[in-house]
């Protein structure tokens, strides 16, 4: 292992990992403003730039949530529907966790 | 148009800012309590929750947050990252004709506290005929508070609950996540490349270790958003 592998792996990579980050918000949150002053964006690149939001929270909760069994499958549907029918985030996550914390006490881990 | 940059024009964007409030301290709340489900220690939640302040990139974060960090994770983490954030540049590009003039350092300094919130209620300001630029700034100014605040207090919440497993607590995350979905919905063809992402995402997941399953399926559905009928 290289030295610089070692400083990655050790008590430093968090705060690498969270300085990364950082960057790449700064980047996204300045570049608009500071770059595209002169240029234009496409319809297409438009429509990609709206697609996004629901696109990263599909693929960031489906396979966690599917691998994670019924009771979690069962609290995000309930969730989803809680706050279709409410709009209110707090109730949603209040019905979720509840009938996660229900199913997996009725069911045999 | 004459604009101007002024504390007055801070304090009316911090007070319009009052309605998005609840969600976003209920936003905070549920990534403090999942933070400290992950074990994430308390400073390194804070410099995230103070310096990335971006809570959907965070929570996707947490989701990947590693015990040993290789060159190859801090990557991934990066792109997971910029790509969640993506949709800042086109906020950004929007607002630029009413940034336009002023010095490069409070223009960047305005966009390091912009939120999806507050550039919402900033262009309804502009649209309305507002020219103090300070709006922007006292607008972010507050949710920055807000954000911390609530963040530090539902991380607090979430150490102290003793079977976190037991009352779903390990799921915070998707649950919240889930729930977004909703106000993001105009109709089914809004969700046609969602259901792409999903898909996309679970065969990545299963194929390929690592999270550029994340990765993989937002930039399906993007490319889904921009090409599908």
């Amino acid at each position: 292992m290289t030295e610089l592998e070692e400083f990655v792996s050790g008590a430093a990579g968090p705060y690498l990992a969270i300085f990364f980050m950082v960057i790449a918000t700064f980047l996204c949150r300045t570049g608009g403003v500071l770059l595209m002053s002169r240029l234009d964006i496409s319809p297409p690149l438009e429509r990609a730039l709206r697609a996004l939001p629901g696109s990263i929270v599909m693929a960031t909760i489906l396979p966690m949530t599917i691998s994670n069994g019924f009771p979690a499958i069962g609290g995000v549907i309930t969730a989803v529907f809680a706050m279709w029918w409410t709009r209110l985030e707090i109730v949603a996550l209040i019905c979720g966790l509840t009938v996660i914390s229900l199913l997996r006490f009725i069911l045999p881990v | 148009m004459l604009h101007t940059f002024t504390f007055d024009g801070m304090i009316e964007g911090a007070r319009k800012t009052f309605p998005l409030m609840p969600g976003t301290a209920i936003f905070a709340m549920a990534f403090g309590a999942a933070a400290a489900q992950k074990n994430l220690p308390f400073d390194q939640m804070l410099l995230m929750t103070a310096f990335v302040y971006a809570g959907a990139s965070q929570m996707v974060a947490l989701e990947m947050w590693q015990q040993v960090w290789s060159w190859s994770t801090l990557l991934t983490a990066m792109s997971v990252t910029a790509v969640v954030n993506a949709r800042m540049f086109l906020m950004g590009v929007a607002i630029q004709p009413w940034l336009s003039g002023a010095p490069t350092w409070r223009t960047i300094l305005k966009m390091f506290f912009m939120t999806d919130g507050t550039w919402l209620v900033t262009m309804r300001y502009q649209r309305e005929g507002g020219t103090d630029r300070g709006f922007l700034l006292g607008s972010g100014l507050a949710m920055w508070l807000l954000w911390a605040l609530m963040c530090i207090l539902g991380y607090v919440a979430g150490a102290l609950v003793p079977d976190p497993h037991r009352f779903g607590f390990d799921m915070i995350m998707p649950i919240f996540f889930s729930a977004m979905l909703i106000p993001l919905w105009q109709g089914m063809k809004t969700a046609q490349p969602w259901v792409i992402a999903g898909i996309v995402a679970v065969v990545v997941h299963a194929l390929v270790p690592g999270y550029g399953y994340i990765i993989a399926g937002a930039l399906a559905g993007a490319l889904a958003g921009a090409y599908l009928p």
